[in-house]
């Protein structure tokens, strides 16, 4: 009895009694549409947390659908009652995650994953070192030609094949973390750089800077801050995933800044939820609100200080892939489609269905390759009818995801996958005033 | 396992026999009440694996209940009895447009709204617009003859319908009616199909009619102090020599509730509005419009509105679009219900929905279609808490009686399923579920096809939405 009573809460099943099993987040469901069963749908996932919660279906039965949802919260968009079903999934996994029996390797291979490598900077660098290296010393072009990476684990090796040329330690170690505009500065903010997009894309990262920069504020990157935990929290250690939001809002709480600035949907989405992470009324809770206020995604900030100016066309086709963790969580969608309106010479060609997800989602693809590829296969299917040279993005994981598409459509020569923040740098923006 | 579940993957590829726990789980509900667990979910994809599930289940006597996209508010898609459920969702969806026939050809599994998508550009309509169109399956309209706003003007579901493939609860292929608008040959099955909620066949492909697509649409808005002057206004219009394709209906509850939840400006202070759609030749409709407006006014409509452009018209339709989410926000159970009355009667049934109200301490709710009498009383309530629950099914049992009083129905468009069975002699007498149910007998004779439904059990006399 006080098992089931202890499951009711930690499965959060008030919650669940919201969904009133209308069935209208059906077809905005990437998992429905190709694992072609109500078990992997929000209402099916709902309905079992209910399931498990009342005693009816064991926590083991509920693993399954909760893994395989990507938590793209498409679904949240479409909902009519409302229901939280990011609380509702985080919850899952949680549960989940503290009465699960994992093998001892497995446990060791994670707490490394979650406990040092993604909150570390120093292991990002590495990685992001490490790559560079691997790159540049013609290794990669031997690995492919041996078919090594096909043989790593979790299929990384697919992943690897995507990864863009890297930066030398030098230029990662020259970085400033103060920048100041040529004129006088309109607004300060930090930024944050966020984990894989500051080892993989370092570069992107250095281009937001100086798109910030040339807009006329004054950028700061916080030594400090850490992993968002968007990753932790998706694999239920909420635990882990508050202690990186303590360390994050104390980070950034030491320079007063107009905005806290990501070019990451999946980050920006985690970070302006941190108040949820917090009981209401403590002091964190006020301290995450402060925080929360603050944050945007560069293409709002871009758009709000509007001092860009793009003096080279970009004589291009492209087609935009939204992050679903913009567009659903942050609900950002205009922005990144003004500024490219703005670039000379761009031809924006909408594909069906923009908001279905890529199937990236985190680590989705990595834990739940064959599934990942399947929706994958949707959506590249969409871009295929669009015929774009590029295919824009506003994440990492999509970005990876996308290059990964394109790669597996044996498209490598004729299209490519791009950060919008890249694709701005490439029109050579100057400041207007 | 059974051995009823060997045999069905004879012919069936596995991957489409769900067993596992977690599945039986996710095909247990539907929209309304309960649960019930399956014992297998079967995915059909063509007729021949169709007809391999029914005659497997006729000779190891196991039940199938057919199901849609499981969107239904009347308990039509649950397996009550355990067996089968025969989840036609996925079924290779194929709208064929035969535009100089003025029909459409349809898989059961494609969904209403895009067979809508599909002849628009041909210039023709699919009228029958449930709210879910976009969520339901075609076949699941079939079965429950699921209505809509444009009922109104255009009639229900099966007025669309002229051909069926079915396949018969014994596992036979059966074609009824065909592409002709005129056709008396032989009973009309097609007709007794469509409505009969899965008990009688499981329907493969459907032959719709479609009607010219109206060029054009206005909305008119009106605000009233009075909800039986918001009756009157109704009457008034359908007997003047117009039929506009809708008519809604928001009382203040409802009016309150949208505006809790996402003001948009809406007259808090009004008792009601009617929300009115005109379609047809453009100057046709504007003349309609200004005399619609004119009868609302004599009927003491305190404002009308008539939006200028398509924007403003959204407006106003996302305002009664919002009537289901905000009230939600009331109490988080919804028991919806969708007894129906004669037009003229729409203002006595109000009053009678207030007396229900007062009677039994509950919360209903008034929205719906107006113009055809189709009412959708919702009682809001909180299904943990069994005493509410107690007084929502006894008000529930009151408003059945109260339509029926008034010369209406137990169900306008939701259908009967396990929500409303216990109340079916109250409407028809038992010479009439009798002759139903020899019917079923006749069809059925084991009674294989969505057993439970429509019918009351023996001792069943009354609506429970608590678990016993």
């Amino acid at each position: 009895m006080s098992e089931v009573k202890s499951l009711k809460e930690s499965l959060e099943y008030g919650k669940t009694f919201d969904c009133v099993q209308c069935g209208y987040c059906l077809p905005a469901c990437p998992t429905y549409e190709t694992m072609e069963k109500e078990t992997h749908s929000p209402r099916g996932r709902i309905n079992m947390i209910k399931m498990v919660a009342e005693g009816k279906a064991s926590l083991e039965d509920l693993e399954e659908p909760i893994e395989k949802c990507l938590g793209c919260m498409a679904c949240t968009t479409v909902c009519p009652t409302d229901v939280q079903y990011g609380d509702l999934l985080e919850a899952a996994k949680e549960t989940l995650e503290n009465n699960r029996t994992k093998s001892k390797r497995q446990q060791k291979t994670e707490d490394f994953l979650f406990g040092s490598f993604f909150p570390s900077s120093s292991w990002m660098t590495r990685l992001g070192n490490a790559t560079w290296l691997y790159q540049v010393s013609g290794l990669q072009k031997a690995a492919n030609t041996l078919r090594m990476t096909s043989m790593a684990p979790l299929h990384l090796g697919e992943f690897e094949k995507v990864i863009p040329a890297q930066p030398s330690p030098k230029e990662r170690k020259q970085r400033n973390r103060r920048v100041k505009p040529d004129g006088t500065s309109t607004a300060k903010v930090a930024f944050f750089t966020g984990c894989v997009m500051d080892s993989v894309f370092f570069r992107t990262n250095q281009n937001t800077v100086e798109l910030l920069r040339l807009s006329g504020a004054e950028v700061i990157l916080p030594e400090k801050q850490t992993c968002c935990g968007a990753l932790h929290a998706h694999s239920g250690k909420v635990e882990m995933a508050r202690e990186q939001a303590m360390e994050n809002i104390k980070a950034f709480e030491e320079e007063d800044v107009d905005y806290i600035v990501n070019n990451a949907g999946g980050c920006g989405a985690r970070l302006i939820e941190y108040d949820h992470m917090f009981e209401e009324g403590t002091d964190w809770h006020k301290r995450a609100l402060a925080f929360k206020e603050k944050v945007k995604d560069i293409s709002e900030v871009l758009v709000e200080l509007d001092n860009l100016e793009f003096s080279k066309e970009v004589s291009k086709e492209i087609t935009y892939q939204p992050s679903c963790h913009m567009s659903n969580v942050q609900r950002v969608k205009e922005p990144p489609r003004l500024l490219m309106e703005n670039i000379p010479g761009l031809t924006l060609k909408e594909m069906n269905n923009p908001d279905f997800c890529c199937g990236s989602a985190g680590i989705y693809n990595i834990v739940n390759y064959e599934d990942s590829m399947d929706i994958l296969d949707v959506k590249m299917a969409d871009v295929k009818r669009a015929e774009p040279e590029a295919i824009v993005t506003t994440n990492p994981g999509c970005l990876l995801q996308m290059k990964l598409g394109v790669e597996r459509e044996g498209k490598g020569g004729d299209m490519q996958a791009v950060h919008l923040v890249d694709l701005l740098m490439e029109a050579e923006p100057r400041p207007r005033s | 396992m059974s051995g009823w579940i060997t045999k069905l993957k004879e012919n069936i590829p596995e991957k489409q026999i769900l067993t596992d726990t977690a599945d039986r789980f996710s095909y247990s509900f539907d929209a309304s009440f309960g649960e019930y667990l399956p014992e297998a979910v079967v995915q059909v994809k063509n007729k021949e694996e169709t007809v391999h599930v029914l005659k497997t289940a006729n000779q190891y006597m196991v039940p199938v209940t057919p199901r849609g996209q499981s969107t239904s508010l009347s308990g039509g898609p649950l397996p009550v009895k355990g067996g089968i459920v025969l989840d036609m969702s996925q079924w290779p969806e194929t709208i064929d447009v035969f535009a100089d026939d003025l029909i459409a050809i349809v898989s059961p599994s494609v969904l209403t709204a895009d067979i809508n998508k599909t002849v628009e550009p041909h210039g023709l309509m699919y009228p029958p617009d449930p709210s879910s169109a976009h969520v339901c399956t075609i076949g699941g309209n079939l079965a429950e003859n699921s209505g809509g706003p444009r009922g109104l003007k255009y009639g229900v579901t099966k007025d669309y319908v002229i051909g069926l493939e079915v396949v018969t609860p014994e596992g036979e292929i059966m074609k009824t009616g065909g592409r002709t608008i005129k056709n008396v040959t032989g009973f009309d099955l097609t007709k007794l199909i469509i409505g009969s909620e899965g008990t009688l066949g499981v329907i493969t492909e459907a032959t719709v009619k479609l009607v010219p697509k109206p060029p054009a649409v206005q909305t008119l808005m009106a605000v009233f102090d009075d909800v039986e002057l918001a009756g009157e206004a109704t009457s008034k219009t359908l007997t003047s020599g117009i039929l506009p394709s809708k008519m809604e209906f928001v009382d203040q509850e409802c009016i309150k509730a949208v505006e809790n939840y996402n003001p948009i400006g809406l007259p808090v202070e009004a008792a009601a509005i009617l929300i009115i759609e005109l379609d047809g030749h453009p100057e046709a409709i504007q003349m309609e419009t200004e005399q619609v407006q004119k009868i609302m006014e004599e009927l003491e409509a305190s404002a009308t509105q008539i939006p200028e452009t398509e924007e403003e018209a959204a407006k106003i339709w996302q305002a009664r679009k919002l009537v289901s989410p905000a009230i939600a926000t009331i109490k988080p159970t919804k028991v919806s219900e969708d007894a129906t009355v004669p037009r003229s009667k729409i203002g006595p049934m109000m009053g009678r929905l207030q007396a229900i109200k007062e009677k039994y301490n509950v919360d209903i709710v008034v929205f719906g279609h107006a113009g055809d009498g189709n009412l959708h009383p919702d009682v809001m309530c909180d299904k943990r808490d069994t005493e509410e629950m107690e007084r929502v099914e006894n008000a529930v049992a009151e408003i059945f009686e109260a339509a029926i009083d008034l010369g209406g129905t137990l169900s306008g468009e939701h259908g009967i399923g396990t929500m409303k069975s216990a109340f079916m002699e109250q409407e028809l007498g038992p010479v009439g579920v009798d002759m139903m149910k020899r019917i079923k007998a006749a069809w059925d004779p084991s009674n294989i096809l969505n057993p439970g439904k429509i019918f009351p059990e023996k001792g069943q006399t009354k609506l429970v939405l608590r678990d016993e």
